[in-house]
């Protein structure tokens, strides 16, 4: 699949960059006229893998997060999030809905939302290297006439 | 982000607006804590109507909080949440444990 255009972004993990974050992605995904569902899908979907690299990631300290993004041929968005802190233990364990190693106000459904809210997650990850998730999204065409975008 | 909070009898009523994510999840826990430590309402109401984005930041918070009025033996509702919100809600079971009003409903208490 041929590439229509990329970008990439790293910041420190702040709480203060998730809305950064996920702002600069829709920024970029604009170009495809989303709907705003889709738009706030990606936004969610986001927001859930930063604040994964912030809270758990780089729980005791401040690392860096790497996001990059690129649009193919077919419209389908890739968002990839990476971080370079603890790693997962068990993957299938940690994508279970409600499954969760800090209790309290985390709801345990981050990973759970990101697969409702996109076409397709990768999760890849090391103990002691870190952690890849990578999240695709179809923009659907907005306007058709016979059948042309 | 930003929280208006106001008290009628057993009602605690918090309007919030702007993005709900775990950056600024942490001031309204507090805000929210801090009035329903000093009312003990029996029900709180979490006005959804002003909040443009949440992530699952915002269903633990409502988790959070129903703990909290659990124990005060009270109930939470949550008012009027816009459909991209409302979206998030319904996939994360939210309904089981807060009733969800529109508006109309909810405006009465205030
Ligand atoms: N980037 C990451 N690095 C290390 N561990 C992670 C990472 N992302 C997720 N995890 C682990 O997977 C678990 C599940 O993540 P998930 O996002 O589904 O829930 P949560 O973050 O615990 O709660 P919520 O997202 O609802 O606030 C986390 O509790 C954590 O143990
Ligand atoms: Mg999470």
């Amino acid at each position: 699949m041929k590439l229509k255009n990329k970008f990439s972004l790293s910041f420190p993990s702040r709480s203060a960059n998730e809305s950064f974050a996920r702002g600069s992605v829709a920024a970029f995904v604009a170009q495809l006229d989303p709907t705003l569902e889709e738009i706030n899908d990606i936004k969610t979907s986001v927001s859930e893998a930063v604040t994964n690299c912030i809270v758990h990631a780089y729980k005791n300290e401040v690392g860096q997060i790497y996001i990059y993004c690129d649009i193919a041929d077919d419209n389908t968005v890739r968002i990839k999030i990476r971080d370079k802190g603890c790693g997962i233990e068990n993957i299938k364990q940690a994508m279970e809905p409600l499954f969760t190693t800090i209790g309290g106000e985390r709801a345990g459904l981050g990973f759970a939302v990101m697969q409702s809210f996109s076409d397709n997650l990768k999760v890849n990850s090391k103990p002691g290297k870190g952690t890849t998730v990578t999240i695709f999204k179809k923009i659907m065409p907005r306007y058709t006439v016979n059948g042309k975008q | 982000m930003s929280v208006t909070i106001s008290s009628k009898g057993e009602v605690l009523y918090c309007s919030i607006s702007g993005e709900i994510d775990h950056h600024t999840a942490a001031h309204l826990r507090k805000k929210i804590d801090d009035a329903t430590e000093t009312l003990m309402p029996s029900l709180l109401v979490l006005d959804f109507s002003g909040v443009t984005f949440m992530d699952s930041s915002g269903i633990g918070l409502v988790m959070g909080r129903y703990r909290n009025m659990s124990k005060l033996g009270g109930k939470v509702h949550i008012g009027n949440p816009t459909p991209t919100v409302y979206k998030l809600m319904t996939l994360s079971g939210i309904e089981r444990i807060a009733t969800i009003d529109p508006v109309e409903n909810t405006e009465s208490y205030r």
